[in-house]
């Protein structure tokens, strides 16, 4: 389905061989053509965009995410300053939205949402999973969260407070899951190892180590 | 017709089970994902515009579309609505384009 | 920054249902809330979705709220909640 290495395509960007272009098919390629041959843009910048692959993954959040479980000064400045302490790794935040970080613990469990649309924490996490965008998630984590944290296979008893977040204005929420049980001594990219894009987002926990 | 949320405002409604596998970006993904940056980046359009275009589209579009299509339905509505091109030079280039695909 | 709300105060969010483009979910409408903390000034989004500059800027408050109080049916814990950032002209006091 993806060819996903097909780089020889031309401005006039070949359809998906082996089968008929659908009206989106074409709808993309007649305004992709008309804004080149309006000089809106350049097949040149165009071709320069596609390429451009994200450079931003869920292992970049895993890092600010294992720092702070090692670094105590650290994750103090994470949740009070999100953006200095993330360009002080090396992150470029950019001018806008503004990052929060939000602790779980055993007794508050942060789960973050867009019911909106799908406002996620891009510049640490890269772009949102599927689920992440649905209807299902963004219409049910609201109103059923424990229900949907079920089929993501966590539980939490009732002495957790279950606390959702809808990113309903410029502000982008990561989570910054409990430190599991049996890590003591492990190292930051071994911590890192353990943090999955998910448990960021707070529908699950952070992976276990497995000794 | 606002005693009702629009067709993006979805909180509290219950589609039933979610989906989680993970779908790669097809290459069509990847142009509109493109041309949506060009534009924003460019400053042709705000993401505020390009959200209050998607919430504009008809309820069975905003269902039935997949994320990168109501993008693309965003952005034709924006650069009709700011005169970068008309609907009926877009309509032309279909019936073209139609007609080379089936021939 | 002039914020008319504080940390800690209880809020109602309006009701009412404009056209346009509305950041405010329609599920928090008419609803009691917490103002949780302050995030600053931000332009408005209802108008900068028409082309327009959305200034002056607007305090945008990061609002909680008891599902409970949220959902007459909430059957999880009691404890329970859910928190938006909505802005200030979005809110009265409670």
């Amino acid at each position: 389905m993806a060819h996903h290495h097909d780089h020889d395509h031309d401005d006039h960007a070949p359809i998906e061989e082996g089968r008929a272009p659908t009206e989106f098919d074409l709808l993309e390629q007649a305004i992709r053509e008309l804004l080149i041959e309006k000089n809106i843009f350049s097949a040149d910048d165009l071709r320069r965009q596609v390429d451009k692959t994200d450079s931003v993954s869920p292992a970049d959040g895993a890092k600010v995410v294992a720092k702070a479980w090692a670094d105590p000064a650290f994750k103090a400045q994470l949740l009070a300053d999100p953006k200095t302490a993330i360009e002080a790794l090396g992150y470029d935040v950019g001018p806008a939205p503004n990052l929060v970080v939000l602790e779980n613990t055993d007794t508050l469990h942060h789960v973050v949402v867009c019911t909106l649309c799908s406002c996620y924490p891009r510049v640490l996490l890269g772009p949102p999973p599927d689920w992440y965008k649905s209807k299902e998630y963004r219409g049910r984590v609201v109103i059923d969260p424990r229900g949907v944290l079920d089929e993501f296979g966590t539980q939490l008893d009732d002495t957790v407070e279950i606390k959702v977040v809808d990113s309903t204005a410029d502000m982008r929420y990561l989570v910054l899951p409990p430190r599991p049980a049996g890590t003591e001594g492990m190292s930051e990219e071994q911590l890192a190892a353990l943090v999955t894009r998910d448990c960021m987002v707070g529908v699950t926990f952070p992976d276990t180590p497995v000794n | 017709m606002h005693d009702m949320p629009g067709p993006h405002d979805l909180g509290g409604k219950d589609f039933g089970p979610i989906d989680q596998r993970d779908h790669e970006r097809t290459d069509w993904d990847n142009r509109v994902d493109a041309v949506l940056k060009l534009m924003l980046d460019g400053r042709r359009f705000r993401v505020d515009e390009l959200r209050r275009a998607i919430e504009s589209l008809p309820e069975k579009d905003y269902m039935s579309f997949s994320y990168y299509q109501k993008w693309l339905a965003a952005i034709r509505i924006l650069i009709v609505e700011k005169g970068m091109l008309s609907e009926d030079e877009i309509a032309t280039r279909l019936a073209q384009l139609r007609e080379k695909a089936a021939g | 920054m002039s914020a008319t709300f504080k940390v800690g105060q209880r809020v109602l969010v309006k009701d009412g249902d404009p056209p346009g483009h509305i950041r405010t979910p329609f599920f928090l409408r008419g609803k009691p809330g917490v103002i949780e903390s302050i995030h600053g000034e931000f332009r408005n989004p209802e108008e900068l979705a028409y082309g327009k500059e959305g200034l002056p800027k607007k305090p945008l408050y990061f609002v909680r709220f008891l599902q409970k109080d949220v959902w007459p049916d909430y059957r999880g814990a009691a404890a329970d909640t859910v928190c938006a950032d909505i802005y200030e002209h979005w809110l009265d006091a409670d």
